[in-house]
């Protein structure tokens, strides 16, 4: 029965990871039972709370909302490649010093949504803020916390690209 | 997860004529899913009906953005972000980059279409009204060839519409004449962002010394699906932006306006905010000066 | 006492203890875990809201041997939930009582077949009238819940409320109405069990109070305690709505297990969840307030009632807080209060964050505005001249022995908020504008932990032991699911002990392991549980220092080094106390009087609201909020607490609505049940006061629920203020302020405005 499936290939975090299941499974689940990278979740099925959020050839995606299939051929990243090597990404650094995760279960959908939003706009609004964040539901924060952490990778990351502007003169 | 995912086949042949092909060759058998972000979420609650399913993801002669003197045309397969990035559609086109920012969250545009935004036909779709009010034309393609329909004629119904059975929405199509046009458009949902409209407002009109040349009102939530306002166009058109015009148009949208009550909210309601929508844009349409 | 003194660890905002493991996907959540051979669970439910089940049929069209089958049948002990009262059943027998109770439990390895398999359960009902609101409940015509349908009340009196109504210059009266609101915690509820002869059954979930959980499967096991083992998983959000509906998805889990001999994973999707859990309460409150020429209250004659549901749970004790907070921070010499939770078959209602405080405390917030409305005074005024005041005595007697600065709060909360000259402006431009804007204020107080007895009874026991290899452990069972229980509470150990931050953790949230310190509700966590920490500690220190050895360790490697002579010499280095009341607590249950709680915070919130005229939306602008809350043992994580409770709060009061059809949900989806996204809440404003509190963990009092008491009527009193419209029931959706705006533009304007 699982011959008849499609063998699937994408790159997750980097490495090329092949599977073998129905074309109509929600990539969510690919992830998380498949792959076993739980970091992404499910908190509504529906698209609703961003909590399943990964980035899909470099687009923010609900995970839930994506066929298998659909993925063919695609570049995942979740919440387990943010950091490289070890080393925290900035946003990762910013909201453990500001507090942006309590319960943490919205925080590796929160995180890609901030990682995207930064990459394209390193130095955001706070009006641009909230618009890259409305789609991740966070109910133990109120969302302060997570646009100082924001504000904080934006800030520390523009300093550290200065400073490499600096030293490579 | 109510959906059972082993029951549905999914395939992707990959091109256009392929799919069409396909359409042809099973007509009715198969279901489009363009970025799914529709029928994945039927999926989940269990209500899927449609067991097989032809991908639309990722064909890239439907996810294109033309822009040539006349006008524009937009692939069916174009996602919303792709709208809100193309400076030339936001600036010409305003009104469907704003719609495009107001639908669901980042991670919904990144995958939702155009297209699949239309033939879900949902009486609250968020780029109807701003299509309706763009005299937008919809171009639908099969093996046969491919026909125009005016935007305003493709729904018929609710959740109805005239794709025959082995046709694709293959395009939009906007004509570039509305620079000098005032451009209206607001969404009232549940929330600011991730809300299902209660009633959403697009309006183009042209005004000229005060009086009203021409004027476009698309709405959706006021009928069983995304509709012109006819009649509340025939009661300002050619008249002067007055307070007798303003509540002429108010009379004739209360009378045309057909919502029902649901779970978001009620008929009085979504008829009464729509009829301030329409004074709004008809006070910012009279004034001398810039706009949007 | 150490809240004099400067602190190292305690005051700082020290990262999160489980902090990296969010941020980079590691934490485990329940449906994270994959057990060896494990099935999944589900639950068939009942679809009406009262009737006799006449007979359980399954359709001949499944291959039901490959399924595990559980009904009320199957219970080898009680078929109770144990909770105050145990009348709710874990499995449904003869009758069901609420849509969506549960019936028939099923399980199997694939989730596809158990999806299919719950449609072909067949429930035959003998439907019954049933009874879905407060009103009918108290028509008593149809009897839900033993004779009265009450399953509570409380009688709160002082002074004599009947001849205060002929001395008094004004008489106001006001009923007001909070609507179910739902927890929307980002996890579902999700539980694993286990089960075998020899071991028994562990459990493994997301939960607030592991106890609570233990305690029921034993009953429902007939199990002795070691043979029942609860491990809390890492919990995505609870705000009450883990305390006590984890136990019955324990037993179902548990059940399962038993039956099936596999480990089963029962995780409800959002659609479940939303519709079959608790909520808060509803409530309608009927105020009927004297005040003399002056504007001092003399007399408060109150009126609470609360929507308890099909069972008990928590009805009690919410409505508890509900009549203790009914008064307001206010004096007044003649009170009555008079306090009923109601039975009806509507979902069991339960725990959410404050508690029946919010439903209290927005009637009384609200009401102070319309009296002050209908006397003609400034509400801010009218506050003013009724605060308590240190050595006054509250609505149970209770003397305020530690200082209540309300004034000072309300001072402060009007210069942040430049409360004057902004209403001065809108007054100005609402005139003319379409958008109409208002501020409004809250003044309120909230009890922290358990009331009157309720701390002694629980008998908390808690307490610290140093491992082998170094660390320190906190022993506790109290959880984390969010709040910061890990941080705070290794904070006041490692500060107390002399140690650093990273030397002490928790030891596992796991009933084998840990002792019974009370459950993780009612702001207790840092103020009773952590003062237990801060006792054990120094009690450690102490056995340490008369061990014989050189006496009191100074550095940390001495502490260790003693901690390694302690162990050799008595096997194990552990230290433990038990709750403590502070002296001359008085309270007596019969006649509601005493100290109700052993501390307050204190409150006074600020709301700006605009009230658009055109889609008749109001939003909240910004929102500042003062509170004096003893000492704030982690900056951080206490602004935290305050912005998530006003967040919930102002869902609370305009955004959130459950819709019930018939006794179900209707809007059981995230897409029609909304709680305010990151574009939809305001800037919050947060300051802390701080007069440390002598029986609290270095001063500190609790604040895990305070902020979600005076959003909604501080939002409701600036829609009154923005538009001279006086809504007195929420959720107030758009659609309810266009009933009203609506009606008063056709009355001025029939045509054009």
């Amino acid at each position: 029965m699982s011959e008849s499936w499609p063998a699937i290939t994408m790159q997750v975090n980097g490495e090329n990871r092949t599977v073998r299941v129905p074309p109509m499974k929600r990539l969510l689940d690919v992830l998380r039972e498949d792959l076993h990278l739980t970091g992404a979740k499910e908190g509504c099925g529906e698209g609703e709370c961003g909590s399943c959020s990964v980035r899909m050839d470099g687009e923010l995606v609900n995970s839930c909302l994506v066929p298998a299939l659909q993925a063919e051929g695609a570049e995942i990243q979740t919440v387990e490649g943010l950091a490289s090597n070890g080393v925290l990404h900035p946003l990762q650094e910013s909201f453990l010093a500001c507090g942006g995760a309590q319960c943490g279960i919205c925080t590796p959908g929160m995180l890609m949504a901030a990682a995207q939003l930064i990459e394209r706009n390193p130095h955001p609004s706070m009006e641009e803020i909230r618009e890259g964040l409305a789609g991740n539901l966070c109910r133990c924060t109120g969302f302060m916390r997570i646009f100082e952490s924001v504000l904080e990778a934006a800030t520390q990351t523009g300093k550290s690209q200065a400073e490499q502007a600096h030293h490579a003169r | 997860m109510r959906g059972n995912c082993e029951a549905h086949e999914l395939i992707a042949p990959g091109s256009l004529p392929a799919v069409l092909e396909l359409l042809a060759a099973e007509p009715g058998v198969w279901t489009p899913i363009a970025g799914g972000t529709e029928i994945m979420v039927a999926h989940a609650a269990g209500r899927l009906i449609a067991s097989k399913l032809v991908s639309l993801w990722g064909i890239r002669d439907l996810r294109f953005i033309e822009m040539a003197d006349q006008g524009v045309a937009i692939g069916a397969g174009t996602t919303f972000i792709d709208l809100r990035r193309h400076a030339g559609l936001c600036e010409s086109w305003p009104l469907l980059a704003r719609a495009a920012s107001w639908i669901g969250s980042i991670a919904n545009q990144s995958r939702a279409t155009l297209g699949g935004n239309l033939v879900n036909g949902s009486p609250a779709a968020d780029s109807s009204p701003a299509l309706l009010v763009y005299d937008a034309e919809i171009e639908l393609i099969s093996v046969r060839g491919s026909r125009r329909v005016p935007y305003r004629a493709f729904h018929t119904g609710y959740k109805r519409n005239v794709l025959e059975k082995d046709e694709l929405v293959y395009a939009l199509h906007m004509p570039r004449r509305f620079s000098e046009h005032r451009q209206y458009l607001r969404k009232v949902g549940t929330r600011r962002a991730m809300a299902i409209s209660k009633v959403a407002l697009a309006g183009t009109a042209l005004v000229k010394h005060g009086t009203i040349h021409e004027i476009r009102l698309g709405a959706a939530s006021l009928a069983a699906f995304p509709t012109r306002l006819y009649e509340t166009e025939k009661a300002v058109l050619g008249k002067p932006v007055t307070r007798e015009t303003i509540a002429a148009a108010r009379e004739a949208l209360l009378a045309e306006a057909a919502p029902i009550d649901d779970i978001r909210s009620t008929a009085e309601y979504r008829k009464r905010v729509a009829a301030n929508l329409v004074e709004e844009f008809l006070l910012e349409a009279g004034r001398e000066g810039p706009q949007l | 006492m150490s809240t004099a003194a400067k602190t190292r660890i305690v005051g700082a905002s020290v990262p999160r203890k489980e902090g990296v493991d969010k941020l980079v996907g590691r934490a485990v959540y329940v449906d994270d875990i994959e057990r060896d051979g494990m099935w999944h669970g589900t639950t068939v439910r009942s679809t009406i809201p009262r009737g006799r089940i006449k007979s359980i049929t399954y359709d001949p069209g499944i291959d039901w041997s490959e399924f595990a089958i559980v009904t009320a049948a199957d219970v080898p002990g009680k078929n109770h939930i144990q909770l105050i009262v145990a009348d709710q059943p874990c499995l449904a027998e003869a009758q069901v009582n609420h849509c969506d109770e549960p019936i028939v439990l099923l399980a199997h390895p694939d989730k596809h077949k158990l999806r299919e398999a719950v449609g072909a359960v067949h429930i035959d009902y003998e439907p019954l009238s049933a009874v879905l609101s407060i009103e009918e409940s108290e028509r008593q015509e149809i009897m839900v819940l033993g004779e009265s349908n009450i399953i509570k009340e409380f009688t709160l009196e002082n002074g004599n409320v009947d001849e205060a109504w002929v001395q008094a210059a004004h008489i106001v009266e006001g009923e007001y109405r909070t609507g179910a609101q739902e927890h929307l915690y980002i996890e579902t509820n999700g539980m694993i069990a286990e089960w075998s002869a020899a071991e028994g059954l562990t459990v493994w979930g997301s939960l607030q109070c592991p106890f609570y959980v233990h305690k029921t499967l034993k009953s429902v096991f007939d199990l002795p305690d070691e043979k029942v083992r609860v491990i809390q998983t890492e919990t995505g959000g609870a705000f009450g709505g883990k305390e006590d509906y984890p136990s019955t998805l324990a037993a179902h889990a548990g059940l399962l297990a038993m039956k099936s001999g596999h480990p089963v994973k029962m995780v409800y999707d959002r659609m479940e969840d939303l519709a079959a859990t608790t909520k808060r309460h509803p409530s309608r409150v009927r105020h009927r307030t004297a005040l003399d020429k002056d504007g001092r209250l003399l007399a408060m004659e109150i009126d609470l009632a609360t929507d308890g549901g099909a069972y008990s749970t928590l009805s009690a004790t919410v409505l508890s807080r509900a009549t203790l907070h009914s008064c307001g921070p206010y004096v007044c010499p003649n009170i009555r209060v008079r306090a009923r939770a109601w039975a009806t078959n509507m979902v069991p209602y339960g725990a959410f964050r404050g508690f029946g405080a919010p439903q209290a405390i927005f009637a009384m917030e609200r009401h102070m505005d319309e009296i002050a409305a209908t006397i003609g005074m400034d509400p801010v005024e009218l506050r003013r001249r009724n605060f308590l005041h240190q050595g006054d005595q509250n609505a149970t007697e209770q003397l305020m022995r530690e200082p209540v600065i309300l004034n000072q709060l309300l001072d402060r909360a009007l210069a942040e908020s430049d409360y004057y000259s902004r209403r001065e402006r809108f007054a100005r431009e609402n005139a003319t504008g379409h958008v109409k804007r208002g501020l409004g204020i809250a003044a309120f107080y909230h009890g922290s932990g358990f009331t009157g007895s309720g701390e002694l009874y629980l008998n908390s026991l808690a307490g610290v032991e140093v491992t082998k290899d170094n660390k320190v452990r906190v022993m506790v069972s109290n959880t984390e699911f969010g709040q910061g229980t890990n941080t705070i509470l290794t904070q006041i150990a490692a500060e107390t002990l002399g140690l650093a931050f990273s030397d002490v953790e928790m030891a596992p949230p796991d009933t084998a392991v840990i002792p019974n310190s009370g459950p993780t509700v009612a702001s207790r966590t840092s103020m009773v549980v952590g003062r237990l920490i801060e006792r054990a500690s120094l009690q450690l220190l102490e056995m340490l220092c008369n061990d014989g050895g050189p006496g009191a360790p100074a550095t940390r490697e001495q502490f260790f080094a003693a901690c390694n002579r302690y162990r050799d010499a008595h096997g194990e280095v552990r230290s433990l106390c038990r709750y403590e009341a502070p002296p001359g607590i008085y309270w007596d249950d019969k006649t509601y009087h005493g100290e109700a709680y052993g501390a307050y915070a204190w409150a006074i919130y600020v709301a700006q609201v605009a009230v658009d005229t055109r889609d008749y939306s109001a939003e909240v602008e910004e929102f500042w909020t003062v509170q004096e809350v003893g000492r704030v043992l982690h900056p951080v994580l206490a602004k935290g607490q305050i912005e998530g409770g006003v967040a919930q709060g102002i869902g609370y009061a305009l955004y959130e609505k459950v819709v019930c059809q018939d006794g179900r949900m209707a809007n059981n989806q995230m897409t029609n049940y909304i709680m305010p996204t990151a574009q939809d809440v305001p800037p919050i404003h947060v300051i802390f006061e701080e007069i440390p509190f002598k029986y609290g963990a270095y001063g500190a009092k609790g604040i895990g629920e305070l902020p979600h008491d005076g959003p909604a009527p501080a939002i409701l009193n600036a829609i009154r203020d923005a538009t001279g419209v006086s809504f007195k029931s929420i959720p107030l959706l758009p659609e309810d302020i266009f009933a009203v705006l609506a009606t008063r533009e056709l009355a001025e304007e029939p045509a054009i405005r």
